[in-house]
């Protein structure tokens, strides 16, 4: 076999004084990265096969392995990068697209980092939320252009009674969503982990294209079923079980880019829950290829809405193009509820490297341009902003509502609650922390108990810092912050950039 | 009383409990020392049973009804009325492995190294949890309250 021309990315380091030879780390590995000589009792590691998921490390109950990254030992060129070099050796190996996953991992400018809140002093009084009501409830949905009353003064007391019809709404406890995650690309304990985690805290988990399984449609009532290209796992029965129904055209991390879950995944769970024959690949196309245009998409959000009797919320899930903002415009003139953005930093389970590292902009400014267009036309109201796309804390909730989100969906912090290490090697299915994969030995690895208390935890933790953050602000509810960009302040950013966001510099003052 | 209860659909074939069990039993207690210098004397008292991915943490279920109690030729074996745990006396055993040809689980196994006497799960009588149960990475084992009914139906 001819050489291979690549370099280990890590460095596995495993201190002999420490090493007790238990082989927890060889049992652990997916990528055999391990091996136990049982002749001189030692374990030895290959470095070539790890992809630097720190299962071992953290399985280790001595603490006698160190997953480092490697030094590269390519000559120091600034245009000729490392990360290019490996990328030739690979391709020039194989011939193929380069595959990753997760989010973009590429130092494009994160707005969130230099976005400033702010605080009252003296002039308002702050909130303390641990004594005071912090109203952080929010409702999904299209609102009323306006509201009628219906007076009657029959018993000599006057009572009101609304008379206009409301639309459909998600009620959330929190403004936090499980962003779409399917049952496929993710294993069924991890799907699990989020649709229970959702039921208790009071908000919602969604599908992807993944179909719903027929053991998750207890939580269905905090369940979005998604409604993609390859239309799998669709049917009245899916529709029907969904909290809401989302439309997805496409996804941060691959705009333009369909999906496929190649059959070796395809179990007979998944081949039922999908609807498709056991072993063959689904594949989702590029484009829906019955819409190709706004009045297309419109005619499946109303055929929606009537297979649904007008029960739920229609939404439309884009990733964050150039022109977001008239895109936007047109979902939500085409009768969507909310519309979901994802952005640049969005993750995946599988994508082309130079699709996921190229395409899209970053959703900072998806958010505040959409916001801004959809106020100037004056239907901001008609429709929810989500806004996906590497939502990391609290404070990028903060923020993100605040440039003019209603709520916002979390992929990849959810999964790094459940155990990932972002490795990025999703699409090999052998994740070692039992998320993104379907092989028996390794999905048994996330207790679905665990899954669903971390996840939880960290709604709990985040929506107390929201509530921290807002109290600090003197405001004592999330509606009165959503595009309120008077409270941020842009640091170390452009004219161009201050001006898209919609918020001055810092040291700004009214 | 408070048994250990198995989650084989949990179970990822670690074998940390393993490993925390030989360091409990260990004259130091220590796990870098316990391995490198006093290994031969300890072997694990919960065993990982593993066919293909299915892979279960087992170790004495402490019988309501203990077999292994009846069997003992030398009074070593006992169960303690109070708790329900049931221990080896390892200076009144004298190796004869009655209890091992009885036990319907297999839980019991021979400790050579030294004199020959029996090793079994003794529950970690002085810790809250016992060991196997608190270093479980996948909560695969559960110490809480079984019925006892569900034993004595075996």
């Amino acid at each position: 076999m001819a050489l291979k021309l690549n370099q280990s990315e890590f460095e596995i380091e495993r201190d002999p004084e420490k090493c007790i030879s238990c082989q927890v780390c060889v049992r652990q590995c997916s990528n055999d990265v391990h091996d136990f000589d049982s002749d001189n009792d030692t374990i030895f590691s290959d470095d070539s096969s790890c992809v630097g998921c720190h299962r071992c490390e953290s399985l280790c109950p001595t603490g006698a392995l160190r997953i480092k990254e490697r030094e590269t030992q390519f000559k120091t060129n600034y245009n000729w990068s490392a990360g290019h070099l490996q990328n030739i050796y690979r391709q020039a190996d194989a011939g193929g697209v380069m595959l990753t996953a997760m989010g973009s991992d590429k130092p494009y400018p994160i707005y969130w980092d230099h976005i400033l809140f702010n605080a009252s002093q003296v002039t308002n009084p702050s909130i303390d939320p641990l004594r005071e009501p912090m109203e952080i409830k929010t409702f999904i949905g299209k609102k009323s252009d306006r509201l009628e009353f219906e007076t009657n003064n029959a018993s000599g007391k006057n009572s009101f009674k609304l008379k206009s019809k409301l639309s459909p709404q998600l009620e959330l406890s929190t403004p936090i969503i499980f962003s779409a995650m399917s049952y496929g690309s993710i294993s069924f304990n991890a799907c699990k982990s989020l649709a229970r985690a959702s039921q208790e805290f009071g908000t919602y988990y969604n599908t992807g294209e993944g179909g719903l399984h027929k053991d998750l449609y207890k939580y269905a009532g905090n369940t979005i079923v998604q409604v993609a290209s390859g239309r799998f796992g669709v049917d009245i029965d899916y529709l029907k079980k969904g909290a809401a129904i989302e439309i997805k055209i496409g996804q941060g991390a691959k705009p333009g880019i369909g999906g496929h879950l190649p059959g070796e995944k395809v179990t007979k769970d998944i081949s039922n829950t999908r609807m498709i024959p056991e072993g063959t690949d689904a594949i989702s196309p590029a484009p829906h290829h019955d819409i190709y245009s706004i009045e297309d998409l419109s005619q499946l959000i109303y055929a929606l809405k009537e297979a649904t009797e007008w029960t739920k919320p229609v939404g439309v899930k884009v990733s964050a193009v150039h022109n977001i903002a008239p895109i936007a415009s047109g979902i939500v003139r085409a009768g969507a509820d909310f519309v979901s953005i994802d952005g640049l930093r969005g993750g995946t389970g599988a994508a082309p490297q130079v699709i996921r590292d190229n395409i899209g902009i970053p959703i900072e400014l998806a958010i505040a341009s959409v916001d801004e267009r959809l106020r100037e036309e004056g239907i901001r109201h008609r429709a929810s902003i989500l806004a996906a796309g590497s939502i990391r804390s609290s404070s990028d909730i903060i923020k993100a509502i605040a440039l003019g989100a209603d709520a916002v969906y979390i992929g990849t912090a959810a999964l790094i609650a459940m155990g990932c290490h972002l490795c990025q090697k999703c699409y090999t299915g052998k994740c070692n922390w039992g998320i993104a994969t379907q092989d028996p030995y390794l999905t048994k690895r996330l207790n679905p108990d665990i899954g669903t208390r971390r996840l939880l935890n960290l709604l709990r933790a985040w929506s107390l810092e929201v509530k921290e953050i807002l109290g600090g602000t003197g405001i004592n509810a999330i509606e009165s912050l959503r595009g309120n960009r008077e409270h941020l302040r842009g640091i170390d950013l452009s004219d161009r950039e201050l001006s898209i966001l919609g918020i001055k510099h810092a040291g700004e003052a009214w | 009383m408070k048994k250990i209860y198995i989650r084989e659909e949990y179970c990822i074939g670690c074998r940390l409990c393993e490993i925390y069990c030989q360091v409990k039993h260990s004259k130091s207690k220590k796990i870098i020392k316990a391995f490198k210098e006093e290994l031969v004397d300890i072997i694990p008292r919960v065993l990982v049973e593993e066919i293909g991915y299915n892979s279960f943490a087992i170790q004495c279920r402490h019988c309501a009804d203990a077999p292994c109690v009846d069997a003992c030729i030398s009074g070593a074996m006992k169960k303690n009325k109070n708790t329900g745990v049931v221990t080896c006396d390892e200076d009144k055993c004298i190796g004869c492995w009655s209890c091992i040809m009885v036990c319907p689980y297999g839980v019991i196994r021979r400790n050579v190294s030294d004199k020959k006497i029996v090793s079994k799960c003794d529950l970690c009588e002085d810790e809250d949890i016992p060991v196997c149960v608190k270093n479980c990475p996948n909560e695969a084992l559960i110490f809480k309250e079984i019925d006892e009914k569900i034993q004595v139906t075996r």
